[in-house]
């Protein structure tokens, strides 16, 4: 089986048990984004530094897709929604679960990285999603 | 010194699906529209704008040299839902400022069917299921439902009143009034949003010719705004508030901006367009417009806001939700319907004695636009 490969890089790494976020935190005016990116999106400033986060947040948002959006290439129905970890940067994201009852503002959900679909050379492909941790 | 603009001309190609009419074809019939509405010396305008998203490459070229009106500049404009508007912006600009005494703004498109691909989304966000459109809609009602006193029988109640409303209009894909039962079972999209609560994209075009002549209708305002970076550049959302609520919503500082330029508040309104892309939408937008107050969208539509018979109709054309969203004729689809409200000369769906109307888009980007028209 050839090797599993991230959705894209730079997004996550996974230390063993605690997988991460690689959000940016701006030099100038503090604020987190995510992906993490060289410019601050908020204030223009450079040099935006890399900072691992999560895995542990709150759910915030959600719903359910019940059909494959284009170009996705995962299972359906699935979650989305958005979920503040634990230092307050909130992240657009898949989820786990799709079914609706099991979900509700304030869970509490960790960071999971799983293969979400194999590509076209047979490789298993990463991506992140957040389950309930409860 | 900055010229008052006027609205010489309308016209429109309907909303709907039209298998056999090339996108020019479309564009064609409403500039062709506009221009016979205008009257033959406005055949002589000296700019164009063209808004459109789906079209490709020098869209608005295509339309003008199938016409025989091509020579003249012609700017192709796109701003996602607000291209329409972007583009009378722009027109809007060029006339006040004494560049040109009158210019041609139109807007077309024929949409694929289904949820919009869109190249807003870089490769592997569509693979990891975040280019899911309809969920991102779905998530910001649910911001509305949790912050304020919005059910899901409201969102209902908004569909049910555009879809009333467009039974009257003969340029509307759905001319069919709807129950609230109806809305309420129809197919789960993304809870909380019901097929029936959401527009179809599909295909039209509109045409408006703006000139410093007068006439009977003015263009007050036409403010565009984009969303402050963050969200958008940040998380990629294709909407204002989901992830970050510190920032303002584009419609509000477009809003701000057009009320400031016309000289008007919100109560002045006599008839609004507003974007009602799906119905959490529609009340996130009465909001954002201050025809109601704020998280008090879900009494504004219980208590009859923006029927026919209210103080301020909104919607009278039947919304996108009865039109369909075709993104580049969308926003100027409005300035045809309102120009013909003020005129009086909208026929069974005629709002009395309109004098000041709103036009309203927001969508990807993020970007907003407010129009406001008199007479």
């Amino acid at each position: 089986m050839p090797d599993p490969r991230p959705i894209t890089p730079g997004l996550f790494r996974d230390d063993g048990a605690r997988p991460r976020l690689l959000t940016g935190r701006c030099p100038g005016c503090s604020r987190r984004h995510f992906p993490s990116a060289p410019v601050c999106p908020y204030c223009g400033a450079d040099g935006c530094v890399e900072t691992p986060a999560g895995p542990h947040g709150r759910l915030r948002l959600y719903t359910a897709v019940l059909s494959a959006p284009p170009g996705y290439r995962g299972p359906v129905p699935y979650g989305f929604g958005v979920v503040e970890l634990d230092d307050g940067l909130r992240v657009i994201t898949r989820l786990t679960e799709a079914r609706l009852d099991r979900l509700r503002p304030g869970l509490s959900v960790r960071l999971v990285l799983e293969p979400l679909f194999t590509d076209d050379e047979g490789r298993a492909v990463i991506s992140y999603a957040f389950a309930p941790a409860e | 010194m900055m010229r008052p603009v006027y609205v010489r001309g309308v016209g429109i190609h309907s909303f709907g699906r039209f298998p056999d009419a090339s996108v020019t074809t479309l564009g064609c019939h409403a500039v062709r529209a506009a221009l016979d509405d205008a009257g033959p010396s406005a055949r002589n305008f000296q700019a164009a704008f063209c808004g459109t998203v789906y079209s490709g490459v020098a869209a608005g070229h295509k339309v003008l040299t199938a016409l025989g009106l091509a020579g003249v500049p012609i700017v192709n404009v796109e701003a996602g839902c607000a291209s329409g508007g972007a583009a009378l912006a722009l027109g809007a600009a060029q006339v006040a400022s004494g560049q040109y005494d009158d210019v041609l703004v139109f807007g077309m498109e024929k949409m694929p069917r289904g949820i919009i691909r869109s190249s807003f989304f870089e490769p592997w966000r569509e693979e990891a299921g975040l280019a899911a459109t309809p969920a991102y809609f779905a998530l910001r009602a649910q911001r509305l439902m949790l912050e304020s006193d919005v059910r899901v029988e409201d969102l209902a109640r908004v569909s049910e009143q555009n879809h009333r409303h467009g039974v009257a209009n003969p340029h509307a894909m759905y001319r069919k009034a709807l129950s609230l039962d109806a809305i309420l079972a129809s197919p789960l999209v993304c809870e909380p949003l019901r097929l029936l609560m959401l527009c179809s994209p599909n295909e039209g075009a509109a045409a408006v010719v703006l000139s410093a002549r007068p006439s009977p209708v003015r263009v007050l305002a036409a403010a565009l705004r984009s969303h402050r970076a963050g969200s958008v550049l940040g998380e990629h959302t294709p909407l204002a508030g989901i992830a970050d609520e510190t920032i303002s919503a584009p419609t509000e500082m477009a809003a701000r901006d057009a009320y400031e330029t016309a000289g008007v508040g919100p109560a002045d309104v006599d008839v609004v367009e507003l974007q009602d892309t799906d119905s959490g939408r529609a009340i996130l937008s009465a909001e954002e417009l201050g025809l109601c107050p704020k998280h008090g969208g879900g009494a504004w539509i219980r208590d009859g806001g923006g029927a026919m018979t209210s103080r301020q109709p909104v919607n009278p054309s039947g919304g996108l939700l009865s039109k369909g969203e075709p993104l580049g004729a969308s926003g100027l689809g409005q300035i045809v319907e309102l120009t013909w409200q003020l005129r009086g000369s909208a026929g069974d769906r005629q709002v009395p004695d309109a004098k000041l109307a709103l036009a309203h888009t927001v969508g990807r980007g993020a970007n907003a636009c407010v129009v406001i028209l008199g007479r």
